[in-house]
């Protein structure tokens, strides 16, 4: 299953979820990952994510950002 | 505290208790003494404290707002407590401090930001309605151009002294405000300037207002609380999280009002109010859009320069900038209608937001 890599950091609101989504528009299942560098745009791809039936396999703190994994 | 804690303001039960706490503090607010329907809005509150530090001259709108303060010193207490103070920025400033200037002036001719354009509708204004009509038009013009490829770039890490600017500014007015308290029947106490009539010369007491402040935006960095977003993020992507802080707010604001008298329903003669149905809408409009570009309301904006978001900051000084030139060319609405530059202001200001977000959005 090819995983793909999405890097939102730096990029403000709603920058992360928009790439997060049409990501997941574009791969409609796999493994997507995703880095984020705020807690508030973590819980909006979260968000995001359950909205389209993607499950967060993984959501860790990386040094100073997040790294989120979105699984269908 | 960890960031391992839920949290549990961030959930929709968490946004709704957020946007209600805000609705029932303006009603109470208003009652002991902030302005009618205005409460805590966040452009007009920038406007009086642009008139109290004297870079506009309009006397009747001059105060050292503490709920302003409070915004940004309650979220950056949320933000150190919860390990979330993290200075960033470099992301288009100057393009973000033209759109707080255009975003100020468009809410002036409106008479409020999105807080105020519920906080009217919740006393009674029907003239809000065109303001949200507007608001919601802006915003989703917005939203074609994030469909369209709209991004303002990266911000990077800053230094931890960056992201301390605005709280320390905010902390050195507040140290004015203290230094330099209002003075009966006088129009100026030390450096700072004060309305003898008019809205500005309305205001809760000093330690009611900076708590509201301080707890308010203690919670909306919490819940991330943002009235432009809500509107964006139901156009964008269908996401109610955000809509339902704005609902609860409107809800709870309405009850207060209606329990504490203060609900008066009609267009003519509300307070701080004018009933040009076509320059609410189009004031609106153009603050909706600029809101938008930036990526967030007035307030949302102030809680993150409390997080260290120096993009934000820069977005707030923009808007001290626009009330400032909203009122010394005559830009900004009175009750008696818009002001004899509104119409100009609105037209060049809208031109000036399609340029910036045609000129910005990048095809991947």
């Amino acid at each position: 299953m090819a995983r793909q890599h999405i890097d939102a950091r730096g990029l403000s609101c709603p920058q992360p979820v928009l790439l997060a989504a049409k990501a997941m528009d574009a791969a409609d299942g796999g493994e997507l990952e995703i880095l984020i560098d705020n807690e508030a745009s973590r819980e909006n791809v979260g968000r995001a994510a359950q909205s389209k039936g993607w499950t967060v396999a993984a959501s860790e703190e990386v040094d100073q950002d997040f790294r989120l994994v979105l699984t269908k | 505290m960890s960031r391992a804690v839920k949290n549990i303001f961030a959930t929709t039960l968490g946004i709704i208790a957020v946007g209600s706490i805000i609705g029932v503090v303006a009603g109470f607010l208003q009652q002991a003494g902030n302005p009618a329907n205005m409460a805590i809005c966040v452009a007009c509150f920038g406007r009086d404290i642009a008139g109290a530090i004297g870079i506009h001259r309009a006397g009747v709108v001059q105060y050292l707002r503490p709920e302003i303060l409070g915004f940004v010193l309650g979220s950056f207490a949320a933000a150190l407590a919860f390990k979330e103070f993290k200075p960033s920025g470099g992301s288009a400033p100057v393009t973000r401090f033209v759109l707080g200037m255009i975003a100020m002036i468009g809410a002036l001719v409106f008479l409020g930001c999105p807080w105020r354009v519920i906080l009217r509708l919740a006393g009674g204004d029907g003239n809000a309605l065109f303001g949200l009509a507007g608001l919601a038009a802006g915003v989703w013009i917005g939203t074609l151009f994030f469909k369209k490829g709209f991004n303002l770039g990266r911000g990077q890490v800053q230094s931890w002294s960056a992201g301390l600017m605005i709280p320390l500014l905010m902390l050195g007015l507040l140290a004015l405000r203290l230094l330099y308290p209002p003075v009966p029947g006088e129009a100026q106490s030390g450096v700072l300037w004060y309305s003898l009539s008019g809205p500005g010369a309305a205001y809760a007491p000093l330690g009611f207002s900076l708590a509201a402040g301080l707890g308010i935006g203690f919670l909306a960095q919490r819940s991330r609380f943002c009235t432009m977003g809500a509107i964006r993020d139901v156009i964008l992507f269908r996401q109610m999280y955000l809509m339902y802080g704005f609902i609860a707010l409107l809800v709870a604001a309405f009850i207060t009002n209606l329990f504490l008298g203060q609900f008066n329903p009609g267009f003519e003669g509300q307070p701080v109010a004018h009933t040009m149905g076509l320059w609410n809408f189009m004031g609106m409009v153009v603050a909706g859009l600029a809101f938008a570009l930036a990526g967030g309301c007035p307030g949302r904006q102030l809680f993150l320069s409390g997080e260290g978001n120096t993009d934000a900051g820069i977005f707030a000084l923009g808007l001290l900038a626009g009330a400032a030139l909203a009122h010394n060319f005559g830009l900004a609405s009175s009750p008696a209608g818009i002001g004899p530059h509104g119409m100009a202001a609105v037209i060049i200001g809208l031109a000036v937001l399609l340029f910036i977000g045609v000129a910005n959005c990048k095809k991947s």
